[in-house]
């Protein structure tokens, strides 16, 4: 009924999620880089993360397998339920419907249909019912649909039930009666329902754990892998290939193999299961339907028997009645009040009463002495019974034939006889027959006289109706007797016997018409007195077997006969449609299921499969990567040798006698080497960022320091060029961030260098800000700030507003951008205070860059076209390894560019604020003399205010404050009205660009300042203001001739940076402790390292003594060890040496662990230093111990150069020595420090 | 012989070295080293550097007829040798070594063997041709050149 479309629509809810896993799968398990290409930055310590990844994709998966299961879990606990509930109230309903029967049987004349048709609708009502506490069940499972569909059933149900109304209120008597029953058949479902539920968690709980605990299994054997995997990793530090092989046997395909195996096996333990459910549901079900079957079949047979039996008694009691009769009105009356023609008439007249007795006679006990007498009296003779002479077992014929009385012959002479005297009409012709005569009724007699009561012969055919049938007889007695009267006495209160002839057939014919299913059932009945041979009394005698047979005694109030009634079905029993539906229902879900999980577990394995192929090709594609730059690194060497050999070649001949001809071929062969060298590099330098295998630091670093480092760089180029080059970074920015400070340079030189070489005049300015600053209010801004996003141009001058008055792009458009950039980021900086985004602008006035060029512009070896490189050099690889760093640090690069009007490139990398701990990088890098200048002022006259505020950055870096004028006349009158003339005397120096010089008002300027110093020379103490004149370039014919005028103390020569300002500064100003050697441009080597004190360790006595010998060559002073143990010990302060050059492999303390140390012991005594604890001869230089410790080193590799970086090297020089490279690496300590 | 034609012979003579690939770039460098302040800079070294040699092939080869080679002891000492070859340009030694130690991280004793012999054979050549060249200096000194 209900229970086939609800299967039915299991089904099909299996087949939508079937889909749905299918569909969704693929998706989900795509491997991250499965489309081909591996994204750039990935990295090698993403590597571990990706199996990760995957094995995520898997338990998600799992997660995925594991709702299945629930689902069908809850699916097959509805089923079970179902089938559970459909026994019960099948049961019920027979139950009812048999109740209601009998009581209908007894009130009401109903018919039976009716009756029975009552019981279904109450049936299904229940099933209702029943059905709707499944519903509530099913609403905590996720299945939605089942409420609805009960809602219909009920509708339905609904409409059905609507005609059966009209007849509920004709069977109003039974109602109540039926209600009480109904209500028990709920009373009987509660416990059953809350069973089922109970088995329905239980086998949740079991699946879930089954589910979980392999899953559990697998993670922590992977865990287990992991940390095999890192302690090798950590304890050794093998080559890259060989890491490699660690990582391909740490993915080893056998967890997900054993896995896959399992989970096979669970699959089919699974179907395994289902089928024997299956097979178990088919069985169970079969069963309550036979054992249901055979109930049925016993309550028909008993309660037709039971009826055969009353109504059989029923009449028997009316035979028994009429015996009373006789005696009491035949032999107690004299003379009898009863004669053959009333007895016969009232027989006939009775026989409504005993419906089975085909009819009923009287016979007299007549003794042989009163034989004589007695027929006399009736004027016949005692007949013997027609078949006495016969057999016994002839009776039956002879009582079918004999017919006619009158040719009987008279019975022999017995002790007794018992000729009938009354008779029915029916059976009027055995009148005068000696009943005794025949040898079954004389039994039949002499036991009804001594037992009292009706007693029955074997069935016989009976006379006419030629049914078989029985007699009952009745012994009459003269007197009252005791019920335990003996059997004589009996016999001799015998006076006459009562015997009524049941035609059984119609017995049972009658009884079977009135009741229902007669179709259904067929009936025997059978005499079994004697056990051997039973006589059939009624029924069929072709016996179809249809297996159950049910046997009811049937009593018929005669101990000594024994009846039985055996019933069977008509049909043989239906095939059980309803357990075959429920097992096979069970048996497709089952296997629907396990086409799902194999297709999944498929699925799985493939996915692993592909996986395991992917991790394969990706580790052969790491080795080749590997190849690749190794292959790269070895190539670049071999030509970075022989270039060396050109360069060298190239510089000595340069050193010689050439002509300006010979002289300009030489010097393009070295520039172009030189190029070639730094490309190489450069080369080097994007494979290993293609590769991922460029890791960032994460150091304190001063960010100032490092752009004054840039431009020191391209000073130089700058100055020769005539182009300004300026830094300013914000004061918001703060000293001391974290971050990589090689590979920012590298970005920031990059882009220099690149505007260097497309700006033939004007200016290249890096100003570097926060990223907040652009946001908040512009009145806030920085000065610099706003300049540059609000260019304003002083159209009087015919000039702009910019540090060299040329026109610059306005790059506010990409500043948008940027905005939304940071905007979007916002969220996630406030969260994290501790990162700062730093916005690095580089602005030129160069070529600019063609529109149509501007998309490709990042990419490699891309220039703007091809004769771009011809004109300006360069490979174009500089602004993509820029691309690359920025966006390894996490940043943004972008540009904005104008043809003829130059580009500004600006880039936002993050970086962490740092901490306290950063201190110490505070004390390595800003120089102690900074401090002698503290406080000083200054002022700085220059009509570009961008450029102003430049120098005013880098005073302010000295402690300098600062006051600025537009021109020397404003300079003047601000200064002659100031109301002190200590205003005038506070400053220290004046600052006056050249391109607000002009001799005349310098001259009055220089009145201005001197004046007050020729008038008082009671403040002589005080020294009057130094007056510099800041510019780019000047010529030295001007500078002597300036020099000559004493207008101005000194010429600063631009850009301005802190060293060189310092350096500066104390000359000028004649406080200075140290000799700061020329300020600028070192010519060469020999310069640079004269009268140095160098440390060469190296452990070759050969290698030692050609270092010794090339530094000596440059007038060093060179001391020389063999060993990094004795090297930490000349290098223990106080000590005097400049630098150190350093081997790397030596045996006992490598240079590495050397340097280590070095900078231990230096940063101990630093630290003590500043403590004051140290002795006064530990400061023999002021600022601290921090010796330059120089790599020497056989092969430039580059890992091994920033492994020289990290240990606290400040350079590497590669063995044997090449001037230039010495020269840059030397310089940067000898002319900075 | 006059000094001018020594001269010649020399530059043949150290051309030829070069050319033969026995002597590198670095020769020349250290070459450019030696001035009047280290007039015999070149010999110095390159006498450090037989002495150096000799002792650390004496070395090499004692290591190697031992039972149990001790290869990180060797391949210091060949690394110490590549040092000071590459050190006063002796191309050929150099070579070996760098052979001499990819059979060192094999530890294939046969091999090491091998290149020992190879590297006192190109040690001896190379000896003999300096020796040569300088002598060839010494003459041109001594003839006033």
């Amino acid at each position: 009924m209900s229970f086939s479309p609800l299967c039915g629509l299991l089904l099909r809810l299996f087949l939508r999620i079937r889909r749905w896993a299918m569909v969704t799968m693929p998706p989900n398990c795509k491997l991250p880089g499965s489309n081909g290409k591996l994204p750039p930055s990935l990295k090698f310590c993403k590597k571990a993360k990706e199996p990760l990844n995957v094995r995520s994709c898997l338990r998600r998966w799992r997660r995925k397998l594991f709702y299945l299961w629930l689902v069908l879990i809850v699916a097959i606990g509805i089923v079970w339920f179902l089938v559970g509930f459909r026994g019960r109230t099948l049961f019920g309903e027979i139950k009812s419907s048999d109740i209601c029967e009998d009581v209908l049987m007894e009130h009401l004349n109903v018919s039976k249909n009716q009756v029975r048709g009552l019981p279904s609708p109450l049936g299904e009502w229940n099933q209702v019912h029943h059905s709707e506490k499944d519903g509530f069940l099913i609403d905590q499972c996720p299945v939605p649909s089942e409420g609805f569909l009960n809602k219909h059933g009920l509708l339905k149900l609904e409409d059905r039930l609507r005609p059966l109304v009209s007849q509920y209120k004709t069977l109003n008597t039974i109602k109540g009666v039926l209600g009480a029953r109904r209500e028990e058949n709920y009373g009987d479902l509660g416990p059953t329902s809350s069973f089922l539920a109970k088995r329905c968690w239980w086998a949740i709980i079991m699946v879930i754990l089954s589910c979980k605990i392999p899953s559990l299994c697998l993670k922590m054997r992977t865990k287990r892998k992991q940390e095999k995997a890192v302690q090798l990793e950590s304890t050794t530090q093998p080559p890259k290939q060989l890491l490699l092989q660690q990582r391909q046997q740490q993915q080893s395909p056998d967890p997900p193999k054993r896995a896959g195996k399992w989970r096979k096996k669970l699959l089919i333990l699974f179907i395994l299961s289902g089928i024997v459910t299956s097979i178990w549901l088919f069985w169970d079900m079969n069963e309550k339907i036979s054992s249901r079957r055979e109930e049925t079949l016993a309550n028909m047979c008993d309660e037709r028997a039971r009826m055969l039996q009353d109504q059989f008694n029923v009449s028997m009691n009316h035979v028994h009645a009429l015996a009373i009769l006789i005696s009491t009105f035949h032999h107690e009356k004299r003379p009898s009040a009863i004669d053959q023609k009333t007895f016969s008439e009232y027989t006939e007249r009775t026989a409504f009463e005993r419906p089975l007795t085909s009819g009923v006679a009287y016979a007299l006990k007549v003794i042989h002495s009163e034989r004589e007498q007695f027929e006399r009296e009736h004027g016949w003779t005692i007949k013997k019974l027609g078949w006495a002479t016969k057999e016994m077992e002839s009776e039956d014929q002879t009582l079918v034939h004999d017919s006619n009385p009158g040719n009987l012959d008279p019975v022999p002479e017995q002790d007794e006889y018992a000729p009938v005297i009354f008779s029915q009409e029916t059976v009027s012709h055995i009148i005068s027959m000696d009943m005794m005569s025949g040898k079954e009724d004389h039994e039949n007699i002499l036991r009804a006289r001594s037992s009292g009561k009706g007693v029955l012969t074997s069935p016989f055919k009976l006379l006419k109706s030629n049914h078989l049938g029985v007699i009952l007889t009745f012994a009459v007695y003269d007197r009252d007797l005791p019920p335990d009267a003996t059997p004589e006495q009996r016999a001799e209160a015998t006076v006459g016997y009562l015997g009524a002839s049941y035609d059984v057939p119609s017995l049972v014919e009658k009884l079977l018409q009135q009741l229902a299913s007669k179709q259904t059932i067929v009936v025997n009945v059978y005499d079994t007195t004697n056990k051997s041979a039973h006589i059939k009394m009624y029924g069929d005698d072709e016996i179809v077997d249809t297996g159950l047979v049910r046997v009811s005694h049937v009593d018929f109030g005669d101990p000594v006969r024994k009846h039985e009634m055996h019933c069977r079905f008509k049909q043989k029993p239906p095939l059980p449609w309803t357990a075959i539906n429920a097992s096979v229902g069970v048996l497709v879900i089952t296997l629907l299921v396990g086409h799902i999980f194999q297709a999944a577990i498929n699925r799985i394995a493939k996915v692993e499969q592909d996986y395991r192929e992917m991790m394969e090709l990706k580790s052969l594609a790491e080795a080749a990567d590997v190849a690749k730059s190794q292959f790269l690194a070895t190539v670049s060497h071999e030509i970075r040798t022989p270039m060396n050999g050109v360069l060298g070649m190239l510089q000595m001949l340069m050193n010689t006698d050439l002509d300006a001809t010979q002289m300009d071929y030489a010097q393009t062969a070295h520039a172009s080497g030189k190029d070639l060298i730094s490309l190489i590099n450069e080369v080097l330098d994007q494979a290993k960022i293609e590769s991922g295998r460029l890791e960032l630091e994460h150091v304190p670093f001063d960010l100032r320091s490092v752009l004054d480092n840039v431009l020191s760089l391209f000073s130089g180029r700058s100055n020769e060029k005539q182009i300004e080059l300026a830094v300013y970074v914000s004061d918001k920015v703060p000293e001391v961030v974290i971050g990589d400070p090689g590979r920012f340079k590298q970005i920031i030189t990059n882009l220099v260098g690149n505007s260097i070489k497309f700006t033939r005049r004007g200016h290249i300015f890096v100003s570097v800000h926060l990223a907040e600053e652009v946001q908040i209010q512009p009145s806030v801004r920085d000065k610099v700030l706003m300049h540059s996003v609000n260019p304003v141009k002083d159209v009087s001058q015919r000039s702009y507003d910019t540090l060299s008055g040329f026109p610059v792009v306005d790059r506010w458009k990409s500043w948008e951008k940027f905005e939304k950039f940071s905007g979007s980021e916002n969220n996630y900086r406030t969260e994290e205070n501790r990162s700062v985004d730093v916005l690095v602008l580089v602005e030129d006035t160069g070529i600019g860059i063609p529109f149509d060029a501007q998309d490709r512009i990042f990419m490699p070896f891309m220039q703007a076209d091809s004769s771009t490189s011809r004109t300006y050099g360069g490979t174009g690889i500089g602004l993509s390894i820029s691309k690359c760093l920025v966006n390894l640090m996490h940043g943004k690069i972008d540009f904005v560019s104008e043809p003829d009007r130059g580009s500004t490139f600006l880039f936002m990398v993050p970086f962490m604020k740092c901490g306290e701990n950063c201190l110490d990088v505070k004390l390595q890098d800003s120089n102690p003399l900074v401090l002698e200048f503290q406080g000083l002022r200054a002022l700085v006259v220059d009509k570009r205010s961008i450029r102003a505020e430049v120098t005013r950055y880098h005073l302010c870096r000295l402690g300098i404050y600062v006051d600025e004028a537009q021109s020397l006349k404003s300079a003047c009158i601000y200064l002659s009205q100031s109301p002190k003339k200590s205003e005038l005397s506070g400053y220290a120096m004046v600052l006056i660009h050249k391109d607000v010089w002009d001799a005349e008002s310098a001259a009055e300027f220089y009145r201005l300042l001197r004046q007050p110093q020729q008038k008082s020379s009671k403040e002589a103490l005080v020294d009057p203001p130094k007056i510099f004149l800041l510019t780019t370039s000047i010529d030295p014919s001007e500078r002597i001739k300036l020099k000559l005028d004493g207008l101005i103390d000194n010429v600063l020569m631009m850009p301005l940076r802190l060293s060189v300002l310092v350096a500066f500064f104390q000359e000028a100003l004649g406080n200075g402790k140290k000799k700061v050697g020329s300020q600028k441009k070192p010519s060469n080597l020999g310069t640079l390292l004269k009268e140095k004190r160098i440390l060469v360790v190296d452990d070759n006595v050969v290698n030692r003594r050609v270092a010794e010998g090339a530094l000596k060559k440059y007038s060093a002073i060179v001391t020389c060890v063999d060993s990094g143990q004795a090297a930490l010990e000349m290098l223990q302060p106080p000590h005097n040496f400049d630098a150190c050059f350093m081997d790397l492999q030596m045996p006992g303390m490598d240079g590495f662990e050397a340097t280590r140390r070095i900078r231990t012991i230096e940063r101990e005594v630093n630290g003590k230093i500043l403590l004051g604890e140290a002795s006064v001869e530990m400061f023999g230089k002021s600022g601290g111990w921090r010796t330059p410790i120089i790599a020497m080193t056989a092969d430039v590799i580059q890992a091994s150069n920033e492994q020289c970086i990290k240990c606290g090297m400040d350079d590497y020089v590669s063995k044997p020595f090449e001037e230039e490279q010495l020269y840059s690496a030397v310089a940067r300590f000898f002319q900075s420090g | 012989m006059d000094a001018l034609q020594l001269k010649r012979q020399l530059i043949t003579f150290t051309e030829l070295l070069f050319r033969e690939g026995f002597l590198d770039e670095q020769f020349h460098q250290l070459q450019q080293l030696q001035d009047e302040k280290n007039p015999n800079f070149v010999v110095e070294v390159v006498s450090l550097f037989f002495e150096d040699s000799e002792r650390l092939l004496n070395e090499l080869a004692k290591a190697l007829d031992q039972q149990n080679v001790d290869y990180k002891k060797v391949d210091a000492h060949v690394h110490q040798l590549k040092g000071s070859s590459s050190s006063i340009g002796a191309q050929r030694v150099q070579r070996v070594c760098i052979v001499f130690r990819n059979y060192c991280n094999e530890k294939n004793v046969e091999g090491c063997l091998k290149c020992l012999q190879q590297l006192k054979h190109e040690y001896a050549i190379v000896k003999t041709k300096l020796e040569a060249l300088f002598s060839l200096e010494q003459q041109i000194l001594a003839a006033g050149g």
